[in-house]
């Protein structure tokens, strides 16, 4: 049994290092002198510099792309979670005429290819002047932020045993009440997956934020690190300084929430 | 406490569903009416119907002679009892007792005396601070009871409340319904698939099949005077031999007879010569005699020792189908395989119409 | 129960309106706009109907069909290596259940990491002629190519990004759909004396089919789509003999400006997208969809 379990760790060990590797890579490199990089690279560095991040921040300002990616994913979740909750609700809950076919529609939208909708989006933001600020890409995150949304929050809903808003009911609460009472302090985890799934989405997102954002001042953080190249020599060590920084905020989340992720993952039938 | 009246109601679902069939039902004030009747026959739909749950497609329903069909539920100030107790997980036992009060708004202090009251009543001052998942199932009903008690509702609806309890702590349960219901003197509409709780507890029963009223009566007029076969086969345990006979008019009255039964009735029964019609007789009425008086032998299959008594299990002479069931004294000696003799009780003989399976009253 | 459908429309109305609005708005609008000539480059020119002309010079643009058998490519291999993958990796964490938090963990960061991330590590791992992938085929006594100047050598890493990043996804999905299957279904079959490989084939393949087209669909459409990696790692190079479909449109909207002929493009994309989703919905439609939404 021993030598099952041995095997079993050996197995495990594995299937993770491949996936974490190159992550460990980039970290490790991340600390390591540019002129090494690509010199004589080990497993576990001897030296560890801080050159690239304090070149990150200080001379690059990379605060400015962080705290752009950071209001755009908090005003598109914000946004789109308390809107699709309310239709989440009415989805999962009310009895009305085409309820069916509004659920198609939002299933629907969510397989829109993102490119199909650049160029329309991009002339209307244009003649609205919001090129380059922040509504300008809140409004196309909606494209795909409210369709996740509603149907993650639909299937927590669905979960809810419909009895206890009968019971509350038949104690004499309103719709009102009942939600406040009974519905939202049970559909909290729900409602705190759905919005961390979106926030990550957000944050990660790159092909709107590319093509509706025109400066390093609205870049958020995937724009920016896309753009570091085109210099005269590629800056790996910033680059993956700033990989780092991109990455950390959605490890973290990963880390602490990764039961949750994992639920609403499976309870929505999510699309990657 | 309020009277309720369904009067023509019909509950028709969307995919075609028919859960409800014309009833018409008049629930006396402070009376204790058991629905009663096998899954699927509509019991809990009607519940929810008087509870404003789900809405009628045709038909009123009146509480206190005011029709509240169009109100919805959280204005029809009644309880209701779920089969799942329906507890709000997140809240207390005490919030979750409190919950129905506060929303209509009754001070503080009275809240608290109520809860404490219901919560003495059922026994559960000492869960009042614990949360449901910590409950048992025993004490999650009482929970749920006591949320209803402590509303003072005009009526108390109770869904199967007694089904997902163990054997005995239900009969317990049951015995303690009773109790509350005499002290309280409250309408109560108490819904089961369960025909003993049916037997014991109603005042008056109701029993249903595929969205109809079959019969409506104390359950001593429904056990005696059964309006047809289903109600005769459905009540009473163990269930009523049926056995489907010709009948012969003899001189002296009618006899129905079938393979190696024959049994002699006095009058013609309102049967015809060469009819055929369904007889009905309940193990507890038919008795082991010497040979001599039978109405037919037969073959023991089977014996269920029930305690005081015991269950026999009589394959009859020429009778394929089903074996008669038998209740005797438990002290009586019979062994499998023993040939016996039976004789029916002449006053406890059933006659249903064998096409509509409805009662044929004697002349 | 009372009146619903007044509440159930005053809710669901503002979010639906906000995704027809950004959503479906759109589409309409560049389906007529692929219809129409309209540079940004030469304003001046207006903006003239030109009917199918914008689908005719597509179709008839080497680059174009390039493009398709990019994106076909790139489908084929990373959704085949990702559902494989995610298939074995869900029954080996399935099975040891030991650290399961860790092996959770570690399963999602590659999925939470922004693909851009994900493109320019890849990219930096593979670089030539000295990053680390490189230096460890070299010690093999193997001669790399320069993979990102070698048009199908640069389709290695490029597969590669993509398998790493979702391969851990499809298994999280394969993963609960494993989880429901009953233990005691195994059980059975262990005293019937079916070994691990009957097992596998006669009980999990067969109850795993939902969540095998669901993660089958998903990934498809998702591949289909492909921009972000492609875009950071090579640029759709060398030259364009990497370029997939949405670059191409990409590039012809933003970068030439050609918004008229970018909307065709648009549109292409759109349309097999939606057959493609459409298809595979009549076919999982039944089973799947039935049994996954709650």
């Amino acid at each position: 049994m021993k030598v099952r379990r041995m095997l079993g760790a050996l197995g495990v060990a594995t299937v993770l290092a491949p996936l974490l590797f190159p992550l460990y890579w980039m970290v490790m490199s991340s600390f390591t002198q540019e002129a090494r990089l690509f010199a004589a690279p080990a497993l576990v560095p001897d030296a560890l510099v801080l050159d690239h991040y304090r070149a990150l921040f200080g001379g690059r300002d990379f605060w400015t792309p962080i705290r752009n990616s950071l209001i755009v994913a908090g005003a598109t979740t914000g946004l789109s979670v308390g809107l699709g909750a309310l239709c989440a609700y009415a989805l999962a809950r009310l009895q009305f005429r085409g309820k069916t076919v509004m659920l198609a529609f939002v299933l629907a939208v969510s397989m829109f290819p993102q490119i199909s909708i650049v160029s329309p989006l991009y002339l209307l933001l244009r003649e609205l002047r919001m090129i380059n600020t922040y509504p300008g890409l809140v409004l196309p995150y909606l494209t795909f932020a409210m369709p996740l949304t509603i149907w993650l929050l639909v299937g927590f809903f669905r979960q809810l045993p419909a009895e206890l808003e009968e019971a509350a009911a038949m104690d004499g609460a309103g719709r009102l009440r009942s939600l406040r009472e009974i519905v939202l302090p049970l559909a909290w985890p729900g409602l705190a997956t759905t919005a961390i799934l979106t926030f990550l989405y957000c944050w990660n997102e790159f092909l709107f934020a590319l093509s509706f954002t025109l400066g390093p001042e609205r870049y958020t953080v995937p724009v920016a690190i896309a753009l570091f190249r085109g210099q005269y020599q590629v800056p790996w060590g910033q680059i993956l300084a700033a990989a780092v920084v991109a990455t950390a905020p959605v490890a973290a989340i990963v880390l602490v929430a990764q039961r949750r992720i994992v639920a609403g993952l499976t309870a929505g039938a999510v699309k990657g | 406490m309020a009277s309720i009246t369904i009067e023509h109601l019909d509950k028709v679902y969307s995919n075609g569903h028919v859960a409800a069939r014309d009833l018409n039902l008049a629930i006396r004030h402070g009376e204790l009416l058991v629905l009663v009747g096998p899954s699927g026959s509509g019991k809990s739909t009607v519940l929810r119907l008087i509870a404003g749950l789900e809405r009628p497609t045709s038909g009123r329903i009146l509480i206190d002679d005011e029709d509240v069909t169009g109100v919805p539920p959280e204005r029809r100030d009644l309880a209701m009892v779920f089969q799942s107790y329906a507890l709000y997980p997140h809240k207390s036992v005490r919030e979750n007792l409190a919950f129905g009060l506060r929303v209509r708004r009754i001070e503080a202090a009275e809240i608290r005396d109520r809860v404490q009251q219901a919560a003495a009543t059922l026994g559960i001052e000492p869960l009042l601070d614990r949360k449901p998942a910590q409950l048992s199932g025993g004490q999650r009903q009482r929970v749920a009871l006591g949320r209803a008690l402590v509303r003072e509702p005009r009526a108390f609806l109770l869904d199967e409340p007694l089904s997902n309890l163990d054997p005995l702590l239900r009969a317990d349960t049951r015995a303690e319904l009773a109790l509350l219901h005499r002290r309280l003197g409250a309408t109560m509409v108490h819904v089961t698939h369960d025909q003993e709780e049916a037997m014991t507890l109603g005042a008056r029963v109701a029993v249903m099949r595929d969205g109809q009223l079959e019969q409506v009566g104390t359950p001593l007029e429904i056990f005696r005077r059964p309006a047809n076969v289903f109600v005769a086969t459905f009540l009473g345990s163990p269930a009523m031999n049926v056995w489907r006979c010709s009948c012969a008019q003899t001189g002296a009255g009618t006899r129905v007879a079938y393979r190696g039964l024959a049994v002699d009735l006095e009058g013609t029964r309102n049967l015809f010569d060469q009819d055929e019609v369904l007889v009905g007789v309940r193990p507890h009425d038919i008795g082991l005699v010497p040979p001599g008086d039978a109405d037919a032998v037969g073959r023991v299959e089977v014996v269920e020792p029930l305690g005081a008594t015991t269950l026999l299990h009589v394959r009859i002479d020429g009778m394929a189908g089903r074996a008669a069931r038998i209740v005797v004294p438990a002290d009586g000696a019979v062994a499998i395989d023993d040939e016996v003799a039976i004789r029916i009780r002449r006053d406890r003989v059933y006659l249903f119409d064998e096409r509509t399976g409805m009662a044929v009253t004697p002349p | 129960m009372r009146n619903e459908a007044r509440l159930g429309w005053a809710l669901t109305l503002p979010a639906l309106a906000a995704i027809a609005m950004v959503a479906v708005f759109p589409i309409f609008w560049t389906a007529w706009e692929s219809l129409h000539f309209h540079d940004l480059r030469m304003p001046w020119l207006g903006r003239p109907f030109v009917g199918m002309a914008n689908y005719v010079e597509a179709v008839s643009s080497e680059r174009f069909w390039g493009a398709m058998a990019h994106t076909a490519v790139f489908t084929a291999a990373t959704v085949t290596l990702e559902l494989a993958g995610g298939l074995v990796l869900a029954l080996i964490v399935d099975r040891f259940s030991r650290g399961r938090d860790l092996v959770r963990t570690a399963v999602l960061l590659p999925w939470a990491i922004p693909t851009v991330v994900v493109a320019l590590v890849w990219r930096f791992l593979f670089e030539s002629p000295a990053g680390i992938v490189n230096g460890v085929l070299l010690r093999l006594g193997m001669s790399p190519p320069t993979w990102f100047a070698d048009a199908t050598a640069v389709w290695v890493p490029l597969i590669l990004a993509d398998v790493w990043k979702m391969t851990p996804f499809v298994a999280v999905l394969l993963l609960a759909g494993l989880q429901n299957i009953d233990r005691s279904l195994y059980e059975a079959a262990r005293i019937d004396g079916a070994g691990w490989g009957r097992q596998l084939t006669d009980i999990t393949l067969p109850l795993l089919r939902p969540a095998l087209l669901v993660a089958f669909i998903f990934r498809s459409l998702d591949a289909f789509r492909v921009f972000d990696v492609i875009y950071v790692m090579t640029g759709g190079g060398p030259g364009t003999a990497t370029e997939p479909i949405a670059l191409l449109t990409f590039s012809s909207l933003l970068q030439n400006l050609r918004f008229g002929f970018g909307a065709a493009l648009s549109v292409i994309v759109f349309v097999v997208s939606f057959i493609f989703a459409a298809a595979c919905i009549r076919v999982l439609g039944r089973d799947a969809l039935m049994e996954r939404v709650p």
